[in-house]
């Protein structure tokens, strides 16, 4: 059986109500996006038991943790969880050590599947465990708390806005941290956010929550790619492309990335990497140009023969968004109005996609 | 030897008394504090202000409430009188029942503000790090709110050596049972002997000049949770 966790939470409190029903894969990181009051955190709290729904039935991996029709509520501490808060929230009255070992202590021996030394040095804290917490800048104390949480060697992590009350350096600082988590460990990771760099910087699967309910819920790269959903309106909207190094030209410091599966291959300037390393790249919407025809005399590199999908209208009427199919890979466009009566795009027209620039992710 | 033998008999009882109360007060105080620092219930109100009845009643009102219950036909001496050990009153006994009742406010608050002030988050914390209520009560809340046991303690111990009023109404003035330093400063006035007045109340002067300093010096100490 394919491991899954699943959600079905309602609750409702004086001017706001949840009533979402998430299945969310048992690997990898699924993310829960949504504005502040969307409801994420609470889902979040439902999942760990800091919260208790009216209704809700919640199993992970097999095991029911609350069953309101039974019933049934596996309180907090019983979960197999792993939580870390907005704020790092270490012991004060506790050495960054003994902060660390408070979670592990506590976990059955059987169970400890996370070692102490893989911890630390998974998130660089080795320097930092005779410490205490208030002498530990915001970075440190934050990956103390995520090294704690990992401690209990959870069935579930739950990151609740990790990086939100971080400055960017700081978090600069920990998102490869969490990649390396990523890669590293087989723990599924819940991972709370407003911030969509930070989601389509690590999610595998995304969850969009709006007032109270599941707006969208699938893989990261379709659901990014599509073009329904208010995501798609942002400054910043774009698709993921994630594929492996194909090829890399020192004297121009430029890789060729090839999506598995497509003809697709992408080109970008990159510090040396060897090939068959795998980079997930994003590609904004604002950074596609549609042509008729090839431009081959143009300093762009990346021109990608495209058909044309659904069409929608920006939030700002001087844009049209445009969903596009390079071959079996979506990428969404933004471009004027004008340009879009001008060159008479409509749906299934076969065009060129330009990409004058595609921005790194990890 | 400026104090005489019933002076230091008076002190010790005293001492005595203080200790046992504040012990007592702290087993007894610390449920009833937490209690009234996380509970939603409508009771909250009417249980914080009985609890908090000594700050402002005259202590002969309490002692002489107390003196009823604790004589034969009152509640608290008929529970005595049931569990086969007579009626406490004008003994060492009802002085400690007293005197608990009457420090009550001093160790509940200290506690209750503690308990307030270390907040939901690390019961959470603790709850996610595997830790059950008991487990998170010793290990996580009763080292954070220590600043408040602290502080609860000099003040119930402090304000038991400095009770008087209620001593009187129902401990008396018995030699090594109820003669409390307070009411022995009392019976020196009282026989005009100013200068053995002097050197005992000078004594408790100094004695809660230090406690308070004490007091004051450890509350620098940060009781914080970041």
């Amino acid at each position: 059986m394919q491991p899954m966790i699943h959600a079905r939470l309602k609750l409702a409190w004086k001017a706001f109500e949840l009533n979402v029903d998430l299945q969310l894969p048992g690997r990898g990181i699924s993310a829960l996006f949504g504005h502040s009051g969307s409801g994420k955190t609470t889902c979040l709290r439902c999942l760990a038991g800091l919260e208790r729904a009216d209704e809700a039935y919640i199993e992970v991996n097999g095991v029911v943790w609350q069953d309101s029709r039974r019933q049934y509520f596996l309180p907090a501490h019983r979960r197999s969880i792993g939580y870390v808060f907005q704020e790092a929230s270490l012991f004060t009255h506790l050495s960054v050590r003994s902060n660390l070992e408070f979670g592990q202590r506590r976990t059955p021996p059987r169970e400890r599947k996370v070692a102490f030394e893989q911890a630390c040095e998974l998130l660089g804290i080795r320097h930092l465990l005779e410490r205490q917490p208030d002498t530990l800048s915001g970075g440190e104390r934050q990956r103390v708390g995520i090294a704690r949480a990992l401690l209990t060697s959870p069935q579930l992590l739950l990151m609740d806005e990790p990086l939100a009350s971080l400055d960017v350096p700081r978090k600069r600082e920990i998102l490869p941290y969490l990649e390396r988590l990523h890669d590293e460990l087989e723990i599924p990771l819940v991972y709370v956010s407003h911030a969509l760099d930070e989601v389509t910087r690590l999610a595998d699967h995304l969850v969009i929550i709006e007032q109270g309910n599941v707006l969208a819920s699938g893989a990261l790269a379709p659901t990014l790619a599509r073009i329904d959903l208010p995501l798609a309106q942002e400054e910043d909207a774009g698709v993921i492309i994630e594929g492996n190094v194909a090829s890399y030209d020192p004297a121009y410091r430029l890789l060729s990335l090839h999506v598995p599966g497509t003809a697709l291959h992408l080109r970008v300037t990159h510090a040396p990497l060897a090939i068959g390393d795998r980079l997930r790249l994003k590609v904004r919407a604002r950074d596609v140009s549609l042509s008729l025809v090839e431009n081959d005399h143009s300093s762009i590199l990346n021109r990608l023969p495209v058909r044309v999908g659904q069409q929608r209208a920006a939030d700002n009427d001087a844009h049209v968004l445009l969903s596009l199919d390079a071959g079996g890979t979506p990428l969404l466009a933004r471009i004027t109005r004008f340009s879009y009566d001008q060159l008479g795009i409509h749906e299934g027209q076969q065009l060129w996609a330009q990409i004058k620039s595609v921005a790194l992710l990890g | 030897m400026p104090l005489d033998a019933n002076d230091l008999a008076a002190i010790w009882l005293t001492f005595k008394l203080a200790s046992l109360t504040t012990l007592i007060l702290l087993i007894v105080g610390t449920p009833i504090a937490w209690w009234l620092a996380r509970t939603r219930s409508w009771l909250r109100g009417p249980v914080g202000a009985i609890v908090a009845l000594p700050l402002v009643l005259p202590p002969t009102v309490i002692g002489f409430y107390l003196l009823l219950a604790m004589g034969p036909n009152g509640l608290i001496g008929q529970a005595t009188q049931a569990l086969g050990l007579g009626t406490v009153v004008f003994s060492f006994s009802g002085l400690v029942i007293g005197s608990v009742i009457y420090s009550m406010p001093f160790v509940v608050q200290p506690l209750q503000n503690a308990f307030s002030a270390i907040g939901e988050r690390p019961l959470e914390v603790a709850a996610t790090l595997r830790a059950g209520p008991w487990d998170t009560f010793f290990s996580v809340v009763l080292p954070l709110a220590k600043p408040g046991f602290i502080t609860a303690s000099i003040l119930g111990f402090a304000h038991t050596v400095g009770e008087f009023g209620v001593v009187l109404m129902i401990g008396g003035n018995i030699p090594d049972k109820t003669r409390v330093v307070s009411v022995q400063i009392y019976d020196h006035v009282e026989a005009m002997d100013y200068l053995q007045a002097h050197w005992l109340a000078g004594a408790m002067l100094v004695f809660s000049f230090v406690v308070l300093l004490a007091l004051y010096a450890s509350r620098r100490e940060k009781p914080s949770w970041s």
